[in-house]
C-alpha cells in the first residue's frame, strides 16, 4: 500500500515537474516585468538597474489606489493579472488575496535571509514578506513637558481622565492605520472586551476621522498642522519621518511612540496567478528581497526591510520605535472576523 | 413646430451616432460587465436587510435636496450680477467662481477645515455649505447663461405696467429662467448626492453618504458585490430624480426671442453702483479666503513658513545631504502637463459628443430624452464603478487597454460631456420655432434651416462648455484614482498622493500644487470668458 502511494506520488511529481519543465523551457525572457503596487510606493525608478542590468528585464511600476483597492482590482481580475508582480498586501488583507487567488505560490531563495515571525505568517509560500513596520499611538513631546504630563504609557492608560480628549483616531471602516489600530485593542482586550474598551474610549473623548492624514496633519498637534489633539493614531517610523523633513532639523525627536500600542504589519510580495512569465516574475521577487533593495526601504516607504541583516538608516536606530512585543492578530482571524468587527465598531463609537 | 421643419432622418441618425456609440461602448459595456462579474442574489439581499444602508440612502438623500436648494438659492445673485451687468474684473470674477468647482475636494475640504469653527467640525453645516462652495458655479454659469440672453423688454414692459421689482422678477424673470434653474439643479443635486470627498473630510466618519459607502465596501471590505447593489440602487434612484427634472424642465421650456448679444447694462445709479461693488466683493472674499488659506498651507513647515516646498516643486533644490535618498512619490511638474495633455484631449471628445447630441436631442423632440438622460448617467455612477468597470470590460485580447493612456481622458469625457449638453441644450431648446419658420418660410430648407438657427446658436454656449469640460477634465479625481498609471498622474491624484506622505514636507507641496492647479483653472477660465466674450461682439 505505502509503496503504492509512494510510487503514484512520484509519477505526480515526475509529471508535474515535467510539466513545469517544458513550461519553463517555453517561457522566454520578458523585455519588461510589470510591478502592481499600491499608490505610495516611491522609490525611485533606477532602484531596479541593478536587476535590469544582471537580467535584461525592464521593471515598469502600475500603481493601483491604496492596498485595498489595489487588492480589489487585483480580485476582479484574478487569472488575467495586469502584472506581474504584486508588492503591498500587508497581514490584514492576505487571506482575502489568498481567498480570491490572486497569487501562484513561490519559494524565493532569500527566504532563510527574511524574518521568521514574518515568514510564518505565510502558508505554503503564496507570498513573500517584504517589509514589516507597526502602527502605534503617537505623542507630541513638547505638549507632554508643557503640561508635565507623563505621555500614556498602554492601551488601557488612554482611558484614564488625564488624557481624556487627546487622542484622534482612524476610522477603521475607511483606513488601514484606522483598522491596525482597532486589532490592536481586539488583541489587548479580547474578543469579548474590546467593546467595552471602546465605549471607555469614546467616554473619554476619542475623536475619529475618515484617513490617516487628516488625522496626522489636521488633528495632531505635534506635526505641521498644529491641531489640538497631542496624541495620535500613527506609525511607529512616523518619529524619524518628522526628524528627516523638518527644516531645520531638530537634535531629537519631536514625537514618541507609546510602545505597547503597536499593532504589527508586514507587507508582502507575490508572483500575480496568470503571469505569462512566472520565472521572471520570481528572479523580481528575489530581487525585492535582496539586501541592496531592502536597505533602500527605511527612507521611501518608512517601513522596517524584512531581511534581517540589511543595515538601517541612523534616523531608524536613533528615532525610530520596534516595539519587542508588538500586538497581533492571526490574518485568518482578521479576514473573517473583521466586516463584524467593523459593523459592531461603527455602531458603538460614531452612532 | 411642424413636422415640417424637422431634420430629415439621415442627419439625425448621423448627428445621434456618435454620443450613441460613446455611451455603449465607454459606459453601458463597462458597467453592464462589472455588474455582471460581481452582482448576485445573496448581496442583493445582504443589502436590502442592512439598517445601516438604509440610513445612509436616507442621509445621502437629504443633504443633497438641502444643498442643491442653497445653491440655486445663493447662486442667482451672483448669476444676476454676472449676466446683466457689464463692470470692470465681471470676467474675472466669473473665472473666479468656477475655480472651487474644478480643485479636487480633497483640497478645498481641507482649506475649508482650516478656515471652520472647531463647533462646525463634523457636522452637516459643514458639509452644505462646502457643498455650495463647490457647485455655486454651475448655477452661476448655467442659469447666467442664459440670463444674459434674456430680452430685457419684457421685464421692462412689466416694471413699466406698474408691477413690482419683486413680481417682475417672480412673474417674468424665474418662470424664463426656469428651464435652466432645473438643468443646474439637476447637476448640482447629481454632485451632492454623489458626494465623496466633502463627506468624508467634513462629515466625520458617523455621516456615510452611498458614494462613501461603496467606495468602503469596494477598497476597504474587499465587498464589491455588495458595493454594486448599491451602485445599481445610486442609479435607480438619480435616474429618477433626473428624469424628474428633465420633466420639470421640459415643462418650464418656451419659446422666446433670446439676444445672441448679451443684455448687459453699466450700472448707472448710486444704488446699482453699490449693488455691483457690494456683490462682486462678497463673492471675492468667499471664494477666495479658502484658496488663500490653501497657500497658508503650502507655506507651513514643522516651525512656521517657509517656500521649501514650493522650491521643492520647482526644482530649486532643496534636497540636502540628508534627504537624497527619500523617495519620490511623484513629479509634482510632469503631473502639470499630464493633465493639460489629459484635458485638452478631453475636451475635445466631449466637445464632439456632446454638441452633436444637444443637437441630435433638441432636434428628436421628446424621443431626445432617452440620450438626454442616458448621457447624465455616468455623473450619477460612482467613480468606483466607472473605474472598475473600464478596468474589466477591458481587459482581454486585443481589447487589454487597461494600461492604455487614453484611458483616463476617456473617463473624463464622459464626465464632461453631460455638461456640455446641460449647457447647450437649454439655448438651443428655447431657440424661438417662429426662428425656424421664419427661415423655412424665406425659402431655406429645413437643414439650412437648422443650420442657420441652431448650429449658429451654440457658438457661444460651446466655447461656456470647453471651459467646464476642462475644468472638469483637470480637477476629476476618482474615476482617474482607479485608473491612474504610474508616470501618468494628473494634478488631482499627484496632490492627493502628497498629502497623504509621511513627508511634512511633501504634504506642504501637495498644497503648492493645489494652489497651482487653482490658479492654472483660473486662468483657462478667464481665457475662455474673454474669448467667447469676443464671439459676441462678432456675432
Amino acid at each position: 500500500m505505502n509503496r503504492l502511494v509512494a510510487t503514484a506520488l512520484t509519477l505526480v511529481l515526475a509529471a508535474s515537474a515535467c510539466g513545469s519543465d517544458s513550461k519553463q523551457a517555453a517561457e522566454v525572457a520578458p523585455s519588461s516585468l510589470t510591478l502592481v503596487a499600491y499608490d505610495s510606493f516611491s522609490l525611485k525608478p533606477d532602484s531596479f538597474d541593478a536587476f535590469t542590468k544582471s537580467t535584461g528585464i525592464a521593471v515598469k511600476i502600475v500603481t493601483a489606489g491604496d492596498a485595498g483597492t489595489m487588492l480589489s482590482k487585483a480580485a476582479l481580475s484574478a487569472g488575467n493579472p495586469e502584472g506581474d508582480v504584486m508588492w503591498g498586501i500587508d497581514n490584514t488583507l492576505l487571506a482575502r488575496a489568498q481567498q480570491a487567488q490572486v497569487f501562484s505560490p513561490y519559494k524565493s531563495s532569500e527566504l532563510a535571509a527574511l524574518s521568521p515571525t514574518a515568514a510564518a505568517l505565510v502558508s505554503g509560500n503564496l507570498v513573500t514578506p517584504v517589509d514589516e513596520g507597526d502602527v502605534c499611538v503617537n505623542y507630541d513631546i513638547a505638549w507632554f513637558e508643557q503640561k508635565n504630563l507623563d505621555p500614556p504609557a498602554t492601551l488601557d492608560d488612554l482611558l484614564k481622565p488625564e488624557y481624556k480628549d487627546l487622542l484622534v483616531v482612524e476610522n477603521p471602516a475607511a483606513s488601514s492605520t484606522g483598522l491596525a489600530f482597532m486589532l490592536a485593542t481586539i488583541a489587548h482586550a479580547g474578543d469579548s472586551a474590546w467593546q467595552q474598551y471602546w465605549t471607555s474610549l469614546r467616554g473619554n473623548g476619542v475623536k475619529v476621522v475618515d484617513s490617516w492624514d487628516l488625522a496626522y496633519y489636521e488633528q495632531f498637534s505635534g506635526s505641521t498642522g498644529k491641531g489640538d489633539r497631542p496624541l495620535v493614531v500613527s506609525y511607529g517610523t512616523s518619529p524619524p519621518a518628522e526628524v528627516i523633513f523638518a527644516d531645520p532639523r531638530p537634535d531629537r525627536a519631536t514625537t514618541g511612540v507609546v510602545d505597547a500600542t503597536c499593532f504589527h504589519q508586514v507587507e508582502f510580495a507575490g508572483v500575480l496567478r496568470g503571469t505569462k512569465y512566472p520565472t521572471a516574475a520570481g528572479t523580481l521577487i528575489d530581487y525585492l528581497v535582496s539586501k541592496s533593495f531592502q536597505e533602500l526601504l527605511p527612507l521611501t516607504l518608512f517601513v522596517y526591510p524584512a531581511r534581517t541583516d540589511a543595515v538601517l538608516p541612523a534616523e531608524f536606530n536613533d528615532f525610530a520605535v520596534r516595539p519587542a512585543d508588538p500586538l497581533v492578530v492571526s490574518p485568518s482571524d482578521i479576514e473573517t472576523k473583521s466586516k463584524d468587527w467593523i459593523a459592531t465598531w461603527t455602531n458603538l463609537v460614531v452612532r | 413646430m411642424t413636422s415640417s421643419n424637422r431634420l430629415p432622418r439621415l442627419p439625425l441618425v448621423a448627428l445621434a451616432a456618435p454620443a450613441s456609440l460613446f455611451f455603449v461602448v465607454f459606459y453601458l459595456w463597462p458597467v453592464v460587465s462589472l455588474l455582471g462579474r460581481t452582482l448576485t442574489l445573496d448581496s442583493m439581499r445582504a443589502a436590502m436587510h442592512d439598517p445601516t444602508i438604509r440610513h445612509v440612502v436616507w442621509f445621502t438623500a437629504w443633504q443633497a435636496l438641502l444643498s442643491t436648494a442653497l445653491t440655486v438659492v445663493l447662486g442667482l445673485g451672483p448669476a444676476y450680477l454676472l449676466a446683466r451687468y457689464e463692470f470692470t474684473g465681471r470676467r474675472l470674477i466669473t473665472a473666479l467662481i468656477t475655480v472651487p468647482f474644478v480643485l479636487p475636494t480633497v483640497v478645498v475640504g481641507a482649506a475649508f477645515l482650516a478656515l471652520l469653527p472647531d463647533s462646525l467640525d463634523q457636522s452637516v453645516t459643514a458639509i452644505v455649505l462646502a457643498h455650495v462652495f463647490f457647485n455655486i458655479a454651475v448655477v452661476v454659469r448655467g442659469v447666467g447663461g442664459l440670463w444674459q440672453q434674456l430680452p430685457t423688454d419684457l421685464t421692462s414692459a412689466a416694471r413699466t405696467l406698474g408691477a413690482s421689482p419683486l413680481r417682475t422678477v417672480r412673474e417674468i424673470t424665474l418662470p424664463l429662467l426656469a428651464p435652466a434653474i432645473y438643468a443646474s439643479a439637476s447637476i448640482v443635486f447629481l454632485f451632492t448626492f454623489t458626494s465623496f470627498g466633502v463627506v468624508r473630510l467634513l462629515g466625520g466618519p458617523s455621516r456615510t453618504t452611498l458614494e462613501v459607502e461603496i467606495w468602503q465596501r469596494a477598497t476597504r471590505l474587499g465587498d464589491v458585490s455588495v458595493a454594486a447593489v448599491l451602485s445599481v440602487a445610486q442609479l435607480l434612484l438619480l435616474g429618477v430624480a433626473v428624469a424628474w427634472f428633465a420633466h420639470l424642465q421640459s415643462r418650464q421650456r418656451r419659446g422666446l426671442q433670446l439676444q445672441p448679444v448679451a443684455q448687459r447694462q453699466r450700472a448707472r445709479t448710486s444704488r446699482q453702483r453699490s449693488l455691483v461693488a457690494l456683490t462682486s466683493a462678497a463673492i471675492v472674499i468667499t471664494i477666495a479666503a479658502p484658496l488663500i488659506a490653501l497657500i497658508e498651507r503650502s507655506l507651513r513647515t514643522a516651525n512656521g513658513h517657509s517656500l521649501a516646498a514650493w522650491q521643492g516643486v520647482f526644482g530649486a533644490s532643496t534636497d540636502q545631504p540628508a534627504r537624497p535618498t527619500t523617495g519620490v512619490l511623484v513629479d509634482p511638474l510632469a503631473s502639470l502637463a499630464t493633465s493639460f495633455r489629459f484635458a485638452v484631449i478631453a475636451t475635445a471628445i466631449s466637445l464632439v459628443i456632446g454638441a452633436t447630441a444637444s443637437l441630435a436631442i433638441a432636434a428628436l423632440g421628446r424621443r431626445g430624452r432617452l440620450l438626454d438622460t442616458a448621457l447624465m448617467l455616468p455623473l450619477g455612477t460612482s467613480a468606483v464603478t466607472i473605474g472598475f468597470g473600464l478596468l474589466v470590460a477591458f481587459d482581454s485580447g486585443r481589447l487589454d487597454w487597461r494600461a492604455s493612456p487614453l484611458m483616463i481622458p476617456l473617463g473624463h469625457s464622459l464626465m464632461a460631456t453631460p455638461f456640455v449638453v446641460r449647457v447647450v441644450l437649454p439655448v438651443l431648446r428655447s431657440v424661438d420655432a417662429v426662428l425656424r419658420d421664419a427661415a423655412s418660410t424665406l425659402g431655406a430648407s429645413p437643414l439650412r434651416a437648422w443650420r442657420e438657427v441652431d448650429v449658429r446658436l451654440i457658438a457661444r454656449p460651446l466655447a461656456t462648455a470647453a471651459g467646464f469640460a476642462m475644468a472638469i477634465s483637470l480637477g476629476e479625481f476618482g474615476a482617474t484614482s482607479f485608473l491612474t498609471r504610474q508616470g501618468r498622474e494628473t494634478l488631482p491624484i499627484a496632490i492627493e498622493r502628497l498629502l497623504n506622505s509621511p513627508a511634512s514636507l511633501l504634504h506642504a507641496q501637495g498644497y503648492v500644487l493645489a494652489t497651482v492647479l487653482a490658479a492654472l483653472t483660473f486662468v483657462i477660465v478667464a481665457a475662455i470668458e474673454t474669448t467667447s466674450s469676443g464671439v459676441d461682439r462678432r456675432a
